[in-house]
């Protein structure tokens, strides 16, 4: 069927990394501020266009074979239960604006005014969670068994060879940082960042409700870093990720000799040889200047530059100290996009490249 | 004759043995409510009156306390499966091998695997939740703070056990996991800076000692790997984690209980 055939293919070309990740942050961006996407009709859409697109491609062969592996069953479940509960988070964010801006009280402060004794109220619910819980649990276990590969053998290495699914975010990180970076620093930082969270975010509005008005800024940040980042980098490394890493559509069959030319080029490279028409330099510090200056600049000026123009607001508001880690921390989660763009539009391997002390940036 | 069930069902509440257990009755009155809720040991987690937001499930989506229970339930039927398996490269497998072939209708390892993923995603859900209502805002920053490292450890308990099996998956997932420990700055052997520290010209860390050994206990992933995973998933992290859930639900009730709107 030539039709279904074009179409697959389509959405094989639509799938790679920097289409995939451009489309999460346009809808992240438009979709956090579109009413309609949030209501009932909205969210039946969703399910429906999401639910229905998965449910036709496990009839594709190459997606149901990556799809159906039983440790990747957790995934799809993951992509609907966190899609099903943002939707829910804003369709209550919403409704309670729109309370907020009628001067009515939102959903939470209609009900908090009174309390209820924890038996039966609390109690009861909670046990109802634990039942469907348990029925859920069995009959999954009953129902997929347990994958066991071969014995391990340390001289045979699959390929792809794949870290558990929740740190496939990180290794699809490897792609565009060095290990040092997208497996030690980065990870320690997201740890960091997420403690820093309550004392650098001082709005206190939105506090025990949910809303999205009065915390644009915090929840647009926490999405881009949770579900573009991080989960939709999961979603990608477990089924658009085939041997050698390379990326593969979700239907197009996992080829173990695909061949991906690597051109990669570092910016002292771009800077010396393309622009200046030079010869490398010997010394790494004259060679690395450019790319050392950059990241300087991006780490240690540029939030000092911002507090004085673009995040003025922010920086009166916050006070120096929580301004300077709270915009450190976001501007080095940025930069992961960043480095991707500039690795898929301009090629780019390493701002900076430093081989004598194994620093690559 | 008809036993008087009605009767003989009084006689069984109002014996000494059932009293001495069930100290209130059935709570039907508002008093017998609050002694239900203080007398019990697991009960007294909660306060005796909550705030009626807070119990609504379109609020919580009872995420938190999904995760406990399957945290129970992994703590469970993991206890079960210690009986049967040897944290050894001879047995490890052929264990694993023997609870699939030889149990009929076992399914302790599948509740265990799957609900390890399942607990990893509710922690998601529920600090999705958590952060969509801006509970982590005062008083309960802290919380946040040690949900985070809860976080953390949930995700550590779920990579040591992924070793145990002791199949192609598990030793390969663990080897890259691990390989990124050798890419710490100045403490790995290939990290940033590490070639730097070195006495004359001998390098001061190795493959022998750097922070990717001291991870796996030997140069690779091998039997050192495998027990001290076993340990850590079976004991330390365990542990730890139930140690920080105590303090993470007594500062939910010390922190004013569920958040609310003031």
């Amino acid at each position: 069927m030539p039709v279904i055939n074009a179409f697959k293919s389509a959405v094989n070309f639509l799938s790679a990394p920097q289409y995939l990740v451009t489309a999460m942050l346009v809808l992240l961006l438009v979709g956090l501020r579109s009413k309609l996407l949030w209501s009932k009709r909205g969210g039946l859409f969703l399910l429906v266009a999401i639910g229905g697109g998965m449910a036709i491609s496990y009839l594709d062969p190459n997606f149901n074979a990556v799809a159906s592996l039983p440790d990747n069953v957790p995934i799809v479940g993951m992509i609907f239960l966190v899609g099903f509960f943002f939707w829910f988070a804003m369709n209550q964010a919403y409704e309670n604006d729109r309370r907020i801006a009628a001067g009515l009280p939102t959903i939470e402060a209609a009900d908090s005014a009174q309390k209820v004794f924890s038996w039966p109220d609390l109690v009861y619910v909670e046990l109802i969670c634990l039942v469907v819980v348990m029925a859920v649990m069995i009959v999954w276990s009953i129902f997929l068994k347990a994958p066991l590969e071969e014995p391990a053998n340390p001289t045979d290495s699959p390929n792809p060879a794949k870290a558990p699914w929740y740190f496939l975010g990180l290794q699809e990180m490897l792609v565009y940082y060095d290990p040092w970076l997208a497996g030690v620093v980065l990870p320690s930082l997201i740890i960091v960042g997420l403690m820093a969270i309550p004392y650098i975010d001082t709005n206190p509005k939105g506090n025990g409700y949910f809303t999205f008005r009065e915390r644009k800024w915090e929840i647009t940040l926490f999405l881009l870093g949770f579900l573009v980042l991080w989960c939709t980098l999961i979603a990608l490394g477990t089924f658009l990720r085939g041997p050698n890493w390379n990326f593969f559509g979700p239907y197009e069959f996992w080829d173990v000799n695909k061949l991906v030319p690597l051109n990669n080029i570092n910016l002292s490279e771009i800077i010396w040889i393309k622009m200046l028409k030079r010869s490398l330099p010997n010394f790494w510090l004259i060679r690395e200047i450019f790319g050392l200056v950059i990241v300087g600049f991006y780490v240690a000026a540029l939030p000092l530059l911002l507090s004085k123009t673009l995040l003025r607001r922010f920086y009166e508001k916050m006070g120096t100290p929580r301004y300077l880690i709270g915009v450190s921390l976001v501007l080095i989660m940025i930069s992961l996009p960043i480095k991707m763009y500039l690795r898929w539009f301009f090629n780019l391997k390493y701002v900076v490249n430093i081989p004598e002390f194994a620093f690559n940036i | 004759m008809v036993p008087r069930w009605r009767q003989i069902q009084e006689q069984i509440v109002a014996s000494q043995f059932w009293k001495s257990i069930f100290r209130v009755g059935i709570p039907n009155t508002n008093r017998k409510r609050v002694l239900a809720m203080l007398g019990n040991v697991v009960l007294h987690l909660h306060p005796v009156k909550t705030r009626k937001s807070g119990v609504k499930m379109r609020y919580t989506w009872c995420a938190g306390g999904v995760t406990f229970f399957l945290f129970l339930v992994l703590t469970f039927t993991g206890l079960l499966l210690m009986f049967y398996y040897r944290p050894t490269v001879e047995y490890a497998f052929v264990d694993i091998l023997d609870l699939r072939e030889q149990v009929p209708f076992g399914i302790m390892r599948e509740v265990h695997r799957w609900g390890a993923h399942a607990m990893v995603i509710s922690v998601w859900i529920h600090m999705f939740r958590v952060f969509m209502t801006g509970s982590y805002k005062p008083p309960r920053e802290f919380n946040w703070v040690i949900g985070v490292i809860l976080l953390v450890l949930t995700l550590l308990l779920s990579f040591t056990g992924y070793l145990l099996p002791w199949d192609q998956l598990a030793i390969w997932a663990i080897t890259v996991g691990s390989n990124m420990a050798s890419a710490t700055p100045l403490m790995g052997i290939q990290g940033p800076g590490t070639g730097l520290l070195k006495i004359g010209d001998i390098p001061l860390v190795t493959s022998t000692n750097d922070a990717r050994f001291g991870l796996l206990g030997g140069r690779f992933v091998g039997a050192g790997a495998l027990l001290r995973f076993y340990v850590l998933h079976c004991v330390g992290i365990p542990l730890i984690a139930a140690f920080l859930m105590a303090v993470h639900f007594w500062r939910v009730r010390k922190d004013g209980g569920i958040s609310g709107p003031a």
